[in-house]
């Protein structure tokens, strides 16, 4: 599993941490995601693809 | 030979206060995307399909700049003027950005986990005070209210002793029925309020997010204004709306103890935040209406959606949508319901919704394990519900215990 993040395009909601704190932190200054683990392990699939489900602003992508 | 458009109405209906209103619903049923009819005759675009719900909102082509047209839900709101609901909120990207990300820093995931304790404080004290006070009582006065008023008056560095003053105004913004000149009042004493005390910070700066504001300021990133509106912003959307989620959530609990058990007995975070996630999308609270507008032709469930015309978009029945929350209507704190759409979606999606959350995780389970014999000490027609609110909830809500 590869993730990739848009920090960008990221609006600092913070649903990508609270869906997968391993994978996904944010900025102090201004929340904007931060990737902790580009290639997660297997066993946290679920919460990676809900993280990138849930991210308003389309910010996550996971590919398989 | 075209059918009637039906009128806009998000009234919800008595014998059903958790559920959408009953034609929103019908329409919902019928197409993810038609037309309906404003006060005003006109016919914006209205989207109530979940996946639509996320399209539209996370489409850099539209806009929530009232000068480029949004829908006008009622007449007060024809007639005010920005100073009502100022700052990012009505600004499109890369202003809104800007700004938004000045305020963003206050409501990261680990800031908000750093006030819990401290919201858990705030919880317990005002249980004590509301244990030691007359049984029955009113939970939103005793309770609702003042926990996220406390919380967000300490995060921002407002007196709490001024909650009156602050709570009055803000619920002046948010009723359907003022009138514009109420409204721009309203926004203005909050905005003269909020100039001093962003005057005193620069002072003497404290440890909270106006002295932020300040620092920036003097800097010389953000005028005085700019800074002043993000203040009232994040007062007024700050506890209101938590505030009638608490109330209308602990409404709903009462009335489906097996559930409220669940969330008293659970010491399983993971369990309370489903709970509580749960719990927003079931009620909805903003069910006021998104309003945006097309800048360019837009494909949208079928429809096209032309350059200029306006559009509104419908939470709560993206929430019921059956196709992403199987029997939708049924409230279950154990589904998977983070996918809901309460706090909106796209880049305006609600900047507090951390804070929110921890909020409603210490809020239900203290109130449920301090009163296990908590109940409604009104029968629920006669419970005031606020119909006319674009945020959902309940003006009192008298309980024994
Ligand atoms: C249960 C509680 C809450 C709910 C249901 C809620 C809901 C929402 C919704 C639906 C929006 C999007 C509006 C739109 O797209 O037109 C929004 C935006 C916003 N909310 Fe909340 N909110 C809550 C609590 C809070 C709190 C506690 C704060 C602040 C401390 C807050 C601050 C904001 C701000 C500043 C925006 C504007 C964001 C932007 O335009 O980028 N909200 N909220
Ligand atoms: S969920 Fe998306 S928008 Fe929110 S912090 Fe994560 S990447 Fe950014």
């Amino acid at each position: 599993m590869k993730v990739t993040i848009d920090q960008d395009k990221c609006v600092s909601a913070g649903s990508c941490v609270m869906a997968a704190m391993d994978v996904f932190d944010q900025r102090d200054e201004d929340g904007v995601v931060v990737l902790l683990d580009p290639t997660p392990p297997a066993d946290l699939s679920d919460d990676v693809h809900q993280a990138a489900a849930v991210c308003p602003a389309l910010a996550i992508t996971v590919e398989d | 030979m075209t059918t009637p458009i039906a009128a806009y109405d998000i009234a919800r209906s008595p014998g059903c206060p958790f559920d959408p209103a009953p034609a929103m619903r019908e329409q919902s049923r019928q197409a993810a995307v038609s037309r309906t009819r404003l006060w005003d005759g006109s016919t914006p675009w209205l989207v109530t399909g979940h996946a639509e719900h996320r399209q539209i909102l996370s489409d850099q082509r539209v806009s929530i700049q009232p000068a480029n047209g949004t829908p006008r839900l009622n007449p007060g709101e024809a007639q005010s003027t920005s100073h009502a609901a100022p700052s990012f909120i009505l600004l499109d990207d890369p202003e809104h950005a800007r700004l938004r990300r000045m305020a963003t820093g206050a409501f990261t995931v680990k800031r908000v986990e750093a006030l819990r304790a401290p919201t858990r404080r705030i919880i317990e004290s005002r249980l004590d005070e509301l244990v030691a006070g007359p049984n029955p009582a009113d939970l939103v006065e005793a309770f609702a209210l003042p926990v996220p008023s406390l919380v967000i008056s300490e995060l921002l560095g407002v007196p709490y002793g001024d909650h009156e003053f602050f709570q009055a105004n803000s619920r002046i913004i948010i009723n359907r029925n003022s009138t514009g000149e109420q409204r721009g009042a309203a926004g203005q004493a909050l905005a003269g309020y909020l100039d001093g005390l962003l005057g005193q910070k620069l002072a003497a700066p404290a440890d909270d997010m106006l002295s932020a504001l300040a620092a920036r300021v003097t800097a010389g990133e953000l005028t005085r204004a700019e800074a002043v509106g993000m203040g009232v912003l994040m007062l007024f959307a700050g506890h209101e709306t938590t505030a009638n989620m608490i109330a209308l959530g602990t409404l709903a609990l009462l009335e489906h103890p097996e559930q409220a058990a669940l969330l008293r007995d659970s010491d399983d975070p993971k369990v309370i935040a489903g709970a509580v996630d749960e719990l927003l999308r079931y009620l909805t609270i903003t069910h006021g209406g998104l309003r945006r507008v097309a800048l360019a032709d837009i494909e949208l469930g079928g429809e096209t959606i032309r350059a200029g015309e306006g559009i509104v978009v419908v939470n709560e029945t993206a929430n019921r949508d059956p196709s992403v929350f199987p029997d939708p209507d049924s409230l279950d704190l154990r589904r998977d319901a983070r996918a809901h759409v309460t706090f909106g979606y796209g880049i305006h999606q609600c900047v507090g919704q951390s804070l929110a959350r921890m909020e409603l995780q210490e809020a239900y389970p203290a109130l449920l394990r301090r009163l296990p014999t908590l109940a409604r000490a009104a029968d629920l027609d006669d419970i005031p519900f606020k119909h006319d609110g674009f945020i959902y909830g309940v003006y009192r809500l008298p309980v024994t215990w």
